[in-house]
């Protein structure tokens, strides 16, 4: 393909880095000369120049508007990453976690002055607790991973206070990588617990492994196979005859949000990612949100600091000395992810019981759609129904010459962003489908043909296809066996 | 229920393709009796405009900052972030986007990435800077555990200035864990002799710049102490504006910064999302938390980014990795760096001057109130009062009137007379001179 002078492709422009921009002594915002004074910082004051770059105001808004056209986004197309729940993302949440009442004040302010923004938080976690089927949440935890380690360290604190912390956690095998990072953190060792033939919790090896050393088994339900635990309960009322806890991973909430409530099902401790099950935008990376829903055993534990409300307006419990129970600490500065709890509650007011439930509902209808539509391209390596998200494995590429990673680079030539690839790890290499309820029945059925057309191109030999993918991106397969040699993670000025 | 496509239509359809009558039918795996038979006892769906009216009323409860002569910091500052932030923030391609996981859609974030990145480094004055963590107080935790790993010692040593939250997310990160943490007492009217708390098991010294009650110090000599002893210095920036005008902590030999970016773009927010920025020297890369965002090229030799490095992270390295951080301030960190970015070096540094000028102007006013004593002998844009009474009656006192006057340090550090009557407070560009006339005002009146 012949290139063009500049490097550009119509509307997708080339664009250099800031520090490549540099004015001198260019700023893209006026501020007045600050008025002379007697300077109170000591010895510690500042010699030497910095290295940032000026730029004016119309350079840094042509900046960001022309890198952010090389990002794929959910505004943009369908983004079917399993596990991570790619859905709509509401703008009055946005607009709602504006207000000056949300987004100007401090945590610091006077009680009597932010009662409306404790009672948000309240009220937040009155819908939580409420579709959980749990008494309690901790709402500071700052996202999903953050709030695995929060309710483990419950659990911990309160084998402690009634005689040992034990040593060991129990995860399983298709579990996702913050799970036992999180038990290490927590002073656990981690032992995996292998998956049955049908995707889930082999119950019987569980069960020979559960002792009165196992501090807490770590469940994801619906688990990371797309698939839900039946066992659940059993396994629960195993570990808790044994003098242990159920932590559950709730990253897969959003298949039975309004249908199935955690705590009918035993569980002790679980995360919520309101960046996923209730609509919060993942912004390129964060931030989330990771409240931790608690059952009655663990509430007293509950880190600080926490909403009470009291018949003269809410209080903030920020000090062990004040709180009811035993809190084992703090997990953050602050109070949580205030702007985050905002916008979920917007989201989950918007919905309702009732909307909530229909979402639960459509989300798991538009995964099995997906399922039958291409269960006899792909290979499917556990039967359906499936819950949110449909597993396949690479069974189908057998002798084709082409990966499941050419088979994602594939996807992205044709306008959608892959699926999530080679995780869980319990099967050769998965992909993991998640539509979301947000999606049409159109864009899955246009999605469907795509993927159809992919699979008999790689089934006919037509191997280029996919090793030459992506063509038609801003960039290409990019080289990242260099990137971790030799890493070069900052801009530095060049030899002239 | 303007979220979801489906029609009833399409619902039946599909239904029909997968075979079977109903969605229920497609969670024949819940056992009997655990699927819920109708909506729980939650409201009903609502309108955009219903909703906008329920959460303007909630928000209409609270005294917000633009409406107050506003001086409280203490860890979160009110600054002005230019009108483009917001609206560059917003576009959906980065508000919406995930973690840039493949890299050929995603150059936009990681190129914003790697500016970032680059402009913490810069303003620490360390060698690299990761794609960000939760906030300030988690990030001082994770350097801890990350000095403990990397000197294979496990005691820390935090100074008794460091904000107290950070403090105790410190504490609690490491109390299941084998580490000891030994945290000074806080002491605003005395220097603190760090120094003499170095041993041999000792993995880190943590001090924070400008501290807690708004005092700042060269380092230089601590970081020399805590090498010659084995130990590293980490250094935390609550309010990171003080770094255009103060050496950076690079500069004075830190070995890790972790500092709250809040400052810069993003909302004060009640206090989150914020987000924390994490800078090392060089040699310490492979034992960093968190993701990082590099350079490379692509198969047509074109410069481009992807994340890398990634075997020190929780999908790969699991149990082992160096933190279990996945999702982290993304979107935060894009608002700090675009902020950045409009203000260059050149308004970087002017901002830091302003805010130390108004600070230096209000400490004048308020020394001269009788039963006002300033405790600092160095402040950036934030100092401790000493009063004549409980500094937190006081500030209820001013709330009463309307103004937001300081943080009384017993709000963090409850119960020790020694430090009930101080108050501390903070000047921004924000404030003007009739703002200050009326804090002087309300807090004379108070006295
Ligand atoms: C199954 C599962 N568990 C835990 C997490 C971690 O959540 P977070 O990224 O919010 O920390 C994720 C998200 O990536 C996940 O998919």
């Amino acid at each position: 393909m012949a290139g063009t002078i500049t490097g550009n492709k119509g509307l997708q422009q080339e664009e250099a880095l800031i520090f490549e921009q540099n004015s001198p002594g260019r700023s893209g915002v006026d501020l007045p000369a600050p008025d002379a004074v007697a300077s109170r910082l000591g010895d510690a004051a500042r010699t030497a120049p910095i290295g940032l770059p000026g730029l004016s105001e119309p350079q840094v808004v042509r900046h960001y508007l022309r890198i952010s056209q090389k990002n794929y986004a959910i505004d943009a197309g369908m983004y079917p990453l399993g596990s991570c729940t790619m859905k709509h993302n509401p703008r009055l949440n946005e607009k709602m976690a504006r207000l000056p009442g949300f987004a100007d004040i401090h945590p610091l302010q006077p009680e009597s002055t932010v009662q409306g923004a404790l009672a948000l938080i309240n009220e937040c976690a009155r819908w939580l607790t409420t579709l959980t089927g749990m008494p309690g949440v901790a709402m500071s935890p700052a996202a999903g991973a953050h709030g695995e380690l929060t309710g483990l360290m419950t659990i911990r604190a309160a084998l402690e206070d009634q005689g040992g912390p034990r040593k060991r956690v129990l995860v399983p095998e298709s579990a996702h990588g913050t799970n036992p990072a999180s038990a290490h953190m927590c002073g656990y060792t981690v032992e995996a617990i292998p998956a049955d033939e049908t995707g889930r919790v082999d119950l019987a090896a569980l069960k020979d492994r559960i002792d009165d050393d196992v501090a807490a088994i770590m469940i994801t339900n619906p688990n990371t196979c797309g698939l839900f635990e039946g066992d659940m309960k059993n396994m629960s009322d195993a570990i808790h005859a044994a003098g242990g806890y159920v932590y559950c991973d709730g990253a897969n909430f959003n298949a039975i949000v309004g249908r199935v409530r955690p705590g009918d099902l035993g569980i002790d401790s679980m995360h919520l990612n309101l960046h996923k099950t209730f609509s919060t935008p993942h912004g390129g990376g964060g931030p989330g949100a990771g409240p931790v829903a608690l059952s009655e055993a663990l509430v007293p534990y509950a880190p600080l600091p926490y909403v009470v409300a009291g018949e003269d307006g809410f209080h903030l419990v920020e000090h062990a000395d004040n709180a009811d129970g035993k809190p084992y600490g703090r997990m953050k500065g602050f109070h949580g992810q205030f702007g985050v709890f905002v916008r979920a509650l917007a989201y989950m007011m918007s919905m309702g019981a009732d909307g909530l439930r229909q979402a639960s509902g459509d989300a798991v209808l538009n995964a099995n759609y997906l399922l039958a539509a291409l269960e006899d391209d792909l290979s499917l390596p556990y039967p359906g129904p499936c819950m949110h998200e449909v597993l396949f494995d690479d069974h189908f590429l057998k002798d084709t010459g082409v990966t499941t990673l050419d088979f994602a680079k594939a996807m992205i030539d044709e306008g959608v962003h892959p699926m999530t690839m080679y995780f869980p790890l319990v099967v050769h290499g998965a992909l993991l489908m998640e539509p979301t309820e947000t999606e049409s029945k159109a864009a899955l059925d246009g999605f469907v043909r795509m993927i159809k057309g992919l699979a008999s191109e790689a089934k006919a030999g037509n191997t280029e296809l996919f090793s030459e993918a992506p063509r038609h991106t801003p960039r290409r397969r990019l080289d990242e066996t260099t990137a971790a040699r030799s890493p070069v993670l900052r801009w530095r000025p060049g030899p002239d | 229920m303007r979220f979801l496509p489906l029609s009833d239509a399409d619902r039946a359809e599909m239904l029909a393709a997968i075979g079977v009558p109903a969605i229920e039918d497609l969670y024949k795996d819940v056992p009997e009796g655990l699927h819920l038979a109708g909506p729980v006892d939650l409201p009903f769906h609502a309108g955009e405009l219903g909703v906008g009216r329920d959460l303007a009323a909630l928000a209409a409860r609270n005294l917000d900052g633009g409406s107050a002569p506003f001086f409280v910091g203490g860890g979160v500052y009110r600054h002005h972030v230019p009108a483009a932030v917001d609206h560059l923030i917003q576009r959906g391609e980065f508000l919406t986007a995930y973690t840039p996981y493949q890299p050929e859609v995603s150059q936009g974030t990681l190129q914003a990435l790697f500016e970032f990145q680059t402009q913490v480094a810069l303003i620490t004055g360390m060698d690299v800077a990761n794609a960000s963590l939760y906030d300030g107080s988690t990030g001082c935790a994770e350097a801890a555990m990350m000095a403990c790993r990397v000197t294979r010692r496990s005691r820390v040593v935090l100074s008794g200035s460091l904000h107290p939250h950070y403090r105790e997310v410190t504490e609690t990160n490491a109390r299941f864990l084998d580490l000891r943490i030994d945290a000074l007492s806080p002491n605003p009217s005395a220097p603190e002799d760090l120094a003499a708390h170095l041993d041999e098991e000792t993995a880190c010294i943590v001090v924070q710049n400008p501290d807690f009650f708004g005092r700042v110090r060269e380092l230089s000599a601590l970081a020399s102490a805590c090498h010659d002893a084995g130990a590293l210095l980490i250094v935390v920036v609550n309010e990171i504006v003080s770094l255009g005008a103060l050496k950076s902590p690079g500069d004075m030999g830190a070995d890790i910064v972790a500092a709250e970016g809040q400052s810069l773009g993003n909302a004060m927010g009640f206090g989150g999302p914020h987000v924390g920025l994490f800078a090392v020297k060089g040699r310490f890369v492979r034992q960093m938390p968190g993701r990082l965002a590099g350079q490379t090229v692509d198969v047509d030799g074109n410069r481009g980014w992807v994340l890398t490095l990634s075997t020190r992270e929780q999908h790969i390295r699991r149990e082992k990795a160096t933190s279990n951080i996945c999702t982290n301030s993304g979107l935060c960190a894009l608002a700090f760096s675009v902020h950045l970015t409009m203000l260059g070096e050149a308004g970087f540094t002017r901002l830091a001057e302003l805010n130390h000028a108004a600070a230096v102007k209000l400490a004048e006013r308020l020394g001269a109130l009788d039963g006002v004593e300033i405790v600092n002998d160095t402040f950036f844009n934030e100092f401790t009062l000493r009063l004549g009474r409980p500094a937190a009656a006081v500030v209820e006192a001013m709330a009463g009137h309307g103004v937001l006057g300081g943080v009384p340090v017993s709000r963090l550090l409850p119960g020790e007379a020694a430090l009930e009557n101080l108050l501390v407070v903070a000047a921004t560009e924000t404030n003007t001179e009739a703002e200050m006339d009326k804090l002087a005002d309300a807090l004379g009146g108070a006295l």
